[in-house]
């Protein structure tokens, strides 16, 4: 079962799954942006196959190729699975 | 008159631990590499040469290969940066199969999770290229660059084509040599399935109890520069690639010419692009898998190629105390070939102990032995060595190297 995308659930895990693809946990913040974290288009396919296991929402589209901040992923993860 | 081309830094990860120096030395004392039958990497640990995010975006024959390439760097004097325009910086990485492990991963993935969660980063971990192009982004060398594909002549190969892109006006040094890792239960079952490897464990070149090969996995990395450029900056020069050939036997998809034509040719090649006679040769690093096969039908080559002068030669095959690297051992084998020139001795064939009808040339049994040593008009001249490395295929390629 896929777990309740909450703000905090979902946040939790965009942090965890982009620690894993290598970044700094401490410079992974809701204003840091995929550039700065060296988080490219192949993570943030990684990204998207992480969330839609954990909360069943799909991180594609071109909403998803706009995203500029680790908050921009967050939002449009919640704004889905709302 | 065509540039020289001479090797100013080596690297290499192997069975026999960390460094090229490490390589060499312990297999001149006759140490082995090879543990339960399999000749691991097993001192390699990624994470001292990797990032977290370039580790997860290399497979392991490639984590292999830029650890060796860091090596090689530093032991060139480029540790700091190049101190050759980037851009005339070429890189040729050979392997034999290229990520193994990875293709092996994503299939699980695929059949377990279905399509949608095969990784963006399968094919880039996969392809047989990788390696350059990591090597290439890592180190940023600009120049031409691309993986040789020659089964377990890649090695060999990649230090070929380095060297005819110096020649041609390519680039001024190339960053050369190969990798692989296919310790894998895909790999090893298919090679096992072919009846190549060896029931027994036991990697004995030339020996008549000798059952087929040992798999290993290293990489293995040599900076070739041309000598002008290298003189120029006053480089510390280890050995010179003199000559390369070579040939197709068109005869099987395995299994080698029994006359080893096809090897006589890529021999006597290579001899000619070096400029010297079978006479001139002082020690022959042998491809010598351990298989029924390749070691009668190199071992026919050598006599045909050398004549009468094979008798006197020592011919001794790392693959005794490593295994076969596969598309690295071609660069593998000329690493600690460049060194053995350079000390003038040959290391041991390990594990030789029962000859062979017909495989009746000096293999080197027990321990190192010292190269006779040879004279030119000025006094004692550098010793010279073939590197031979054949792959299924058909693939044969050799390098001629002389040592300082």
């Amino acid at each position: 079962m896929a777990t309740t995308a909450t703000p905090q659930a979902v946040e939790e895990k965009v942090v965890e799954a982009i620690a894993e693809l290598g970044a700094e946990r401490d410079e992974i913040t809701r204003d840091a942006t995929f550039e700065s974290l060296d988080v490219d288009s192949l993570d943030i396919v990684e990204l998207s196959q992480v969330i839609e296991d954990e909360f069943g929402v799909e991180l594609k589209g071109e909403d998803a190729q706009r995203l500029k901040t680790v908050g921009d992923a967050i939002d449009l993860v919640v704004a889905r699975a709302a | 008159m065509s540039r020289r081309v001479v090797i100013t830094g080596m690297g290499a990860v192997t069975p026999l631990g960390l460094g090229a120096r490490t390589l060499f030395e312990r297999w001149r004392r006759g140490e082995s590499g090879i543990e339960g039958g399999i000749g691991a990497a097993s001192d390699f640990e990624p994470s001292d040469f990797l990032s977290k995010k370039e580790a997860r975006r290399a497979d392991r024959f490639t984590q292999l290969a830029i650890a060796a390439c860091q090596e090689a760097l530093d032991d060139a004097g480029w540790g700091d940066g190049l101190p050759i325009d980037p851009d005339r910086v070429g890189c040729v990485i050979g392997t034999g199969i290229g990520g193994m492990g990875s293709f092996e991963d994503q299939h699980h993935i695929l059949r377990e999770s279905g399509a949608g969660r095969v990784s963006p980063l399968a094919v880039p971990l996969m392809m047989p290229n990788a390696a350059p192009g990591a090597l290439a982004m890592r180190f940023g060398l600009r120049g031409p660059a691309h993986g040789t594909v020659s089964a377990c002549a890649a090695g060999a190969d990649a230090i070929g084509d380095a060297v005819r892109m110096i020649h041609a006006g390519d680039a001024d040094a190339i960053v050369a040599g190969g990798a692989e890792c296919t310790l894998t239960p895909l790999a090893t079952a298919a090679f096992a399935a072919m009846g190549a490897t060896s029931d027994s464990g036991i990697s004995r070149p030339f020996d008549a109890r000798r059952d087929g090969f040992v798999m290993g996995e290293g990489a293995g990395i040599l900076v070739l520069e041309d000598a002008d450029v290298a003189e120029r900056r006053g480089a510390r020069i280890l050995g010179e690639v003199a000559g390369y050939g070579a040939s197709s036997d068109a005869h099987h998809i395995t299994a080698p010419d029994p006359d080893g034509k096809g090897a006589v040719r890529a021999i006597l090649r290579a001899l000619e692009d070096a400029g010297i006679e079978p006479e001139d040769v002082d020690y022959v690093n042998a491809h010598g898998t351990s298989t029924p096969l390749n070691d009668r039908s190199e071992t026919t080559a050598i006599k045909r190629a050398l004549g009468e002068h094979a008798a006197r030669v020592p011919v001794s095959s790392l693959k005794s105390a490593i295994g076969h690297l596969l598309g690295a051992a071609g660069a593998v084998e000329a690493i600690a070939t460049v060194y053995a020139l350079g000390e003038r001795v040959a290391p041991p064939t390990l594990n030789y102990g029962e000859p062979d009808e017909g495989l009746d040339l000096d293999y080197v049994p027990g321990e190192a032995k010292a190269l006779r040593e040879r004279q030119n008009g000025s006094g004692p001249r550098p010793a010279v060595a073939l590197s031979n490395a054949f792959g299924f295929g058909g693939h044969n390629a050799v390098v001629c190297l002389r040592g300082t």
